[in-house]
């Protein structure tokens, strides 16, 4: 099966496919061997659905005004503990040897069908799509756990990777690689598997229809390209490329301990962006001299309550011990638009790029915001840690921010913490308003990271989600060089320390124009830090800003993209 | 020496406004619990077990429908009169 590749190498082995209860459940069958486990699933599940039930209920029941709904979950209760319902989804799994999830959905559809036909019954069928999700997110979450307690590592597929999704996935040493139905280039599934350095496909459309959990499988990350049940020869031929893969990346390796210097003796800082602590492990073997962006989100997309003080704690003053010293740059919170907590009921925004995200939020929802201050705070003092705001679009917001950091730090000290009380404390530049102010910030800030991801879009107001206009999305067009000239010379005049955190930081095309602009310090995923260590170390700092000072001049991104793809082709051919 | 199984029969008119919907189908899936018998309700055409909520509302039995209880075992005549007392009631709503 073909579709897009969206990170690079291959790995062999049984697929795992994770089904996700708020969507639309693909028909999918098992192996014979697997009825039994299948059904013991279901059991499980409908037990879990129930007991969950009664809690609810008891919890109803004990507020004001909440015996109609104890009521209606008595009806649900009652359902869920017909014997003749779960027979008949256990006979369903025997007969046609469909999943748990399938057989679930497909016994409750056929009653829904039965209650849409009798006038007395069709406003009971939303309770019956409410009870069937219920027992379909037991099915998928007893997956989740089973993840967890694998005993040999799989190939994850999915209809689509959602953050929460992904957030679960924190064995990641169990996985393999990614392969989706759905996905672009720049999908949350793209961006989680090239942190983790492992190779992933998207688009390919209805794989997890077409795969059997359990079925082997080759998963091609450089060509795009997934086959299912390979045969002898097509191994063979894989394990060979992998093979001189394996000698291409220890090739890389040996950079880990060289420092990322140019030729004529500049050194510039390379940082790792991280999704997860567990990718902190690859981060010190790629050679990593920091974190430049420690993404917080995970811990609230796991489903499940939000993490408190003490949990988010433990995290953060982990990832500052790890890192014995070298800097690491906690962001606050970023939830928002495409993060969408889907635990959360959140009503959805029209527009949510422009919308209560981020830095907003944080603001407006002070008890997700100050845990998080109070646990970055506390754990400051275990390594060397800054703090980081996201989408700060006016100096009122970062005002507000700071100011509730030192409230922060004083009723920690009158609790008898210890705090680092002067932490610096750095602003993310994503916005054209947070750029054009960028004078105004640095004076309030002790650093600036430019998160281009979300600049380029507010500056070219370009979805780069949306596949009608994703072609339009370049970190290269005039517009957003402009920009950057004026973030990083602003940063300079004020004596502020300035990082390049988005995609861009890892694109070695973009490596002399970047270095030519005065930035020397960039921040990526771990997987890309040996190769722009390999360009850095190639190339020279006069020829960096001769780059640069040619680029700024030319007029459209087409221009800039042929003239760096043909600069960067001399110094490392391979890497175009 | 085989004994004939103890059962008992009685036909019940469904009274309150709202008939056999959700709530009423899991007071009698709770009351036929209390009851070691094998309880069925049916509307005529169409049988069910009174441990299977689902059945019971596919009975479609609004108000004024008349349902036949058959109750088969020990208890068989409690279990008959403590259901046609909750008809009666009607199931403790309006």
């Amino acid at each position: 099966m073909r579709g897009i590749p969206v990170s690079q190498g291959y790995c062999i082995g049984k697929a795992l496919v994770l089904d996700t209860a708020e969507r639309w459940i693909p028909k999918r069958t098992v192996p014979p061997e697997h009825v039994a486990h299948e059904q013991d699933l279901v059991r499980r599940a409908f037990e879990a659905a129930t007991e969950e039930i009664r809690q609810e209920r008891e919890q109803a029941r004990a507020r004001v005004g909440g015996d109609v709904v104890a009521d209606i979950l008595g009806g649900h209760e009652a359902i869920l503990r017909d014997p003749k319902l779960v027979m008949q989804v256990l006979e369903v799994i025997a007969d046609k040897q469909y999943s748990a999830a399938f057989a679930t959905n497909l016994v409750m559809l056929r009653y829904q069908r039965r209650f849409e036909a009798a006038d007395f019954l069709r406003d009971r069928v939303r309770d019956l799509v409410d009870i069937k999700r219920r027992v379909v997110r037991h099915i998928v979450g007893e997956t989740r756990q089973e993840l967890a307690e694998l005993s040999e590592p799989v190939i994850i597929i999915a209809h689509d990777l959602t953050p929460s999704q992904t957030a679960g996935l924190e064995r990641t040493d169990k996985v393999l690689g990614f392969a989706t139905d759905l996905g672009g280039a720049t999908s949350h599934t793209a961006i989680v598997a090239r942190g983790l350095g492992l190779p992933a496909v998207v688009g390919l459309d209805n794989i997890s229809s077409a795969v059997t959990p359990g079925d082997r499988l080759i998963l091609d990350g450089t060509h795009g390209v997934v086959i299912i049940e390979p045969d002898e020869a097509q191994v063979a031929e894989y394990r060979a490329q992998e093979a001189r893969r394996d000698v291409m990346i220890r090739s890389l390796e040996e950079l880990r301990d060289l420092p990322a210097e140019t030729r004529d003796g500049v050194c510039v800082d390379l940082h790792a962006n991280l999704e997860f602590p567990d990718e902190l492990d690859a981060c010190t073997r790629r050679g990593a001299s920091g974190v430049g962006l420690f993404r917080t989100e995970f811990m609230f997309l796991r489903g499940g309550p939000d993490p408190n003080e003490e949990e988010q704690f433990q995290v953060y003053r982990q990832v500052a011990e790890r890192m014995e010293g070298k800097p690491v740059v906690i962001r606050t919170v970023d939830l928002g638009a495409d993060k969408y907590p889907q635990h959360r009921n959140w009503e959805p925004e029209p527009n949510p790029f422009l919308g209560l995200r981020s830095i907003r939020y944080c603001l407006r929802h002070r008890e997700i915001f100050w845990p998080q201050l109070r646990a970055i705070l506390r754990a400051s003092i275990h390594g060397n840690i800054r703090i980081m705001f996201p989408l700060i679009t006016r100096l009122m917001e970062l005002r507000q921010a700071n100011y509730l950091l030192r409230l922060a730090m004083e009723e920690l000290e009158e609790e008898g913490f210890e705090v680092r009380t002067n932490i610096p404390v750095g602003v993310m530049i994503e916005t054209p308003s947070a750029a054009l102010c960028a004078a105004d910030l640095a004076r309030e800030a002790s650093f600036f990271s430019i998160g281009t991801n979300d600049l380029i879009q507010y500056t070219l107001a370009v979805d780069r989600t949306n596949e009608r206009v994703a072609s339009l999305y370049s970190a290269h067009d005039p517009a957003v060089l402009r920009l950057l000239r004026m973030i990083i010379r602003q940063a300079g005049r004020q004596k502020v320390g300035v990082s390049l955190c988005g995609e861009m930081a890892g694109d070695p095309v973009s490596t002399m124009l970047l270095l030519g602009l005065g930035l020397r310090n960039l921040s990526m995923a771990t997987g890309r830090i040996p190769e722009i260590k390999k360009m850095i170390r190639s190339i020279s700092m006069s020829e960096a800003q001769k780059v640069a000072r040619r680029v700024l001049g030319l007029e459209t991104e087409r221009e800039v993209v042929n003239y760096l793809r043909e600069e960067t082709r001399r110094i490392l051919p391979d890497v175009v | 020496m085989p004994t004939t199984p103890n059962t008992c029969e009685r036909d019940a008119e469904i009274i309150n406004e709202q008939g056999l919907h959700a709530r009423p189908v899991m007071r009698i899936v709770d009351l036929a619990g209390r009851f070691r018998c094998r309880i069925t309700l049916s509307n005529g055409s169409v049988s069910a077990d009174a441990d299977s909520a689902m059945s019971m509302m596919l009975l479609e039995a609004a108000k004024g429908t008349r349902l036949r209880i058959v109750a088969t075992g020990d208890d068989a005549e409690e279990a008959v009169a403590a259901l046609v007392q909750l008809i009666a009631d009607k199931f403790n709503e309006d």
